[in-house]
């Protein structure tokens, strides 16, 4: 007799295997993520997922749900277009650091300034996995990345401070060692109205770890475990992640602010009158 | 079916064509526009955020046109007709999105309205230089439709137009206006809502399970879901299978890239509109599309004061090209004339498919204004010697 994981139901097991490797921390934030929606009573038929492109662009394929594999760096502009055309749907933007602050950056910065009613959850492993460990926005300086052989001396972007000054409504930062905390978080990002924010510190062994000599997925995790702690309504600007130093968790930001549609039917009302219908959706 | 009373401004107007444009797309049923600014195709989206509110439309300007052009196709999976506006500069950052949405075959709208270029070009002048880029600007291959309108009539019969072989054929479809038809003011005529024809989306009938979101039986075309229906279905910008599940194999390729190309090609019959005056017995036939459709009238004129014998063939559709017909005129005709602000974009297709079988010329221009009349008159008498 065998026995079903219980997250199987939210998965395309007919892909499985998946491509992560190892030690890699993509597995984790997913399946946080699906013991997440277990706990938040939206309907499943009622969620869209969208990533990008990269190894964290993947997640959007393994999981059973309306799914969006997008272009690089775009999620967030479909996921707005989705959003604003349904209103009714739960829209989850699932990608990695490169895809949505490198190339994806711009968008991020406005839909959070728009208050765009999606959560969106950065697995951010310092680096590009798929093709094969380039420097990202995020990697601190001193790591040695394949296109920074003499370490990197770029200042990185501290994601939540990013987040937080750009309007977000909902900023949380954990580990993949933190899996109670980020099922907590993302179940909050999913039910505050507005912008939500996730960020997740994920190893990847191969690509960024072993280059920098971090060890295995196990010793990135004790690393975490060691160097972590949790402040919540820790100020964003006090956040930043240097290499091998403290990583500061917890739930930053958690506001109220109207969303873009909030605002957009509130000031056509004003504006036009009676006339104007509260916008719902395309009909 | 026919279009929703809703958004059809029934009755004669005096508009420009980027305003025509925007009436077309609310009669096609288009109620989702995302755009960035950009001259000369701002006036479309300006009207677009005036209109909407009170049609239960949305419009976002987003931040740029790589935005616009994707925020379009999530749309559309919500269930949305949707349509994007811009001109060169902003086509040419909206290449990636052209090739997503031909891969995830996402029916949707693009507007060019044509500047000179290349770069920043000629911002406020007009160009028919993105006709190739319309056609394959994007990486990889795939077909799309690209339709020139040549008065803001058409800028308003043929934005429905595209609207309608969008759905039909599941496809971006290019609307490849210039900076004239744009800007000039004429009357546009917009009949009743129940006297225009809007193809809706080819939704599937199969319940959840039974359902796969490539899968074709015959035509070529996929039947669509859209989100929160409850298929749970996945879509991917990589190379598919049936399932929409990526399949990174050479025969996965050979099949998906095969009929994203066939549905267009086979279907060329059914999908090219074109516009003849004359050609049975012309020597000489004219060729042309857009603005320059109407100077071409001017020298076929004075040709035809000449004695000449010169008809006109005029590219509704550009994308997919008329080969049957133009091989067929090709047989007896002595040459072909086209001008076309380019130095040489239709045309080379146009001499791809004349194959030397007579001869054709091309009468170029860089842009910035528009031909001559006496230049392709020139030509015209030269191409009948």
């Amino acid at each position: 007799m065998s026995e079903t994981n219980p997250v199987e139901q939210y998965l395309r097991m007919d892909r499985m295997p998946h491509i992560w490797c190892s030690g890699c921390g993509l597995g984790t934030t997913v399946n946080c993520f699906v013991r997440a929606l277990e706990g938040c009573q939206i309907p499943l038929d009622k969620i869209s997922v969208v990533s990008g492109i990269g190894c964290t662009g993947r997640v959007a394929g393994y999981l059973k749900l309306d799914s969006f594999h997008t272009t690089h760096g775009r999620p967030i502009p479909f996921a707005t277009g989705l959003k604003l055309a349904n209103p009714k749907l739960k829209v989850v933007v699932y990608s990695g650091d490169g895809d949505l602050i490198a190339i994806g950056g711009n968008h991020f910065i406005h839909a959070a300034r728009r208050n765009i009613d999606i959560t969106v959850i950065c697995v951010n492993n310092f680096t590009y996995g798929m093709t094969g460990g380039q420097v990202t926005p995020t990697t601190p300086i001193d790591a040695i990345a394949s296109t920074t052989p003499y370490g990197n001396f770029e200042e990185p972007f501290n994601l939540p401070y990013l987040a937080d000054s750009a309007g977000a409504v909902y900023v949380a930062r954990w580990t993949t060692y933190h899996i109670r905390h980020i099922t907590k978080s993302i179940k909050e990002a999913l039910q505050k109205k507005g912008f939500s924010f996730v960020e997740i510190i994920s190893p990847c062994p191969t690509l960024y770890g072993r280059r920098n000599r971090l060890g295995d997925g196990l010793e990135m995790m004790k690393f975490y475990k060691e160097n972590s702690s949790i402040k919540n309504g820790c100020d964003t600007r006090e956040v930043g992640l240097g290499f091998k130093g403290p990583i500061v968790c917890g739930k930053f930001v958690d506001r109220e602010r109207p969303s873009f549609l909030d605002m957009y039917n509130s000031k056509m009302a004003e504006r036009i009158g009676s006339s104007f219908s509260p916008y719902e959706g395309i009909q | 079916m026919k279009a929703d009373p809703k958004g059809v401004l029934t009755g004669p107007h005096f508009l420009d064509g980027d305003h025509a444009c925007c009436e077309g797309a609310l009669a096609a049923g288009c109620r989702f526009v995302a755009g960035y600014p950009i001259t000369p195709s701002t006036e479309v989206v300006e009207r677009i955020a005036g209109r909407f509110p009170s049609v239960g439309g949305i419009f976002i300007q987003m931040e740029d046109e790589i935005a616009s052009s994707i925020a379009i196709q999530g749309a559309v999976w919500a269930g949305a007709k949707a349509m994007t506006v811009t001109s060169g500069p902003g086509f040419s950052l909206m290449m990636e999105h052209i090739g997503l949405a031909a891969m995830l075959e996402a029916p949707s709208v693009f507007v060019d309205v044509q500047r000179g270029g290349p770069s920043t070009g000629l911002p406020t002048l007009p160009g028919q230089a993105d006709m190739m880029q319309a056609r394959w600007g994007s990486h990889g291959d795939y077909e799309i439709i690209a339709i020139s309108p040549n008065s803001p009539q058409e800028c308003f019969d043929l934005t429905i137009l595209a609207f309608n072989l969008a759905e039909e054929y599941r496809v971006p479809v290019m609307f490849m206006m210039d900076e004239c038809v744009g800007h000039m003011t004429e009357k546009v005529l917009i009949p009743p809502a129940d006297q225009i024809e809007v193809t809706p989306r080819r939704f599937t009938t199969k319940k959840p399970g039974e359902y796969l979101p490539y899968m074709t039986d015959g035509d070529m075309v996929p039947e669509m879901v859209k989100a929160g229906d409850g298929y749970r279905f996945h879509v991917t910008g990589l190379t598919h299978d049936a399932r929409g599940y990526p399949a990174m194999n050479a025969d996965c390729q050979e099949k998906l890239v095969r009929r994203l190309v066939d549905k267009i090609r086979k279907n060329a019959d059914k999908i090219i509109r074109i516009e003849e005056e004359d050609t049975e017995g012309a020597e000489v036939v004219v060729m042309s599309y857009g603005i320059t459709s109407r100077v071409a009238l001017r020298a076929i004129q004075m040709a035809k004061a000449d004695g000449i014998k010169v008809g006109h063939l005029r590219l509704i559709t550009v994308w997919p090209f008329p080969e049957t017909r133009v091989r067929k005129l090709a047989e007896r005709i002595k040459a072909f004339v086209l001008p076309e602000l380019n130095y040489g974009q239709v045309f080379l297709e146009l001499q791809r498919v004349v194959a030397g079988k007579t001869k054709s010329y091309l009468v170029p221009h860089g842009g910035g204004t528009v031909h001559q009349p006496e230049v392709i008159y020139q030509q015209i008498k030269e191409a009948a010697k």
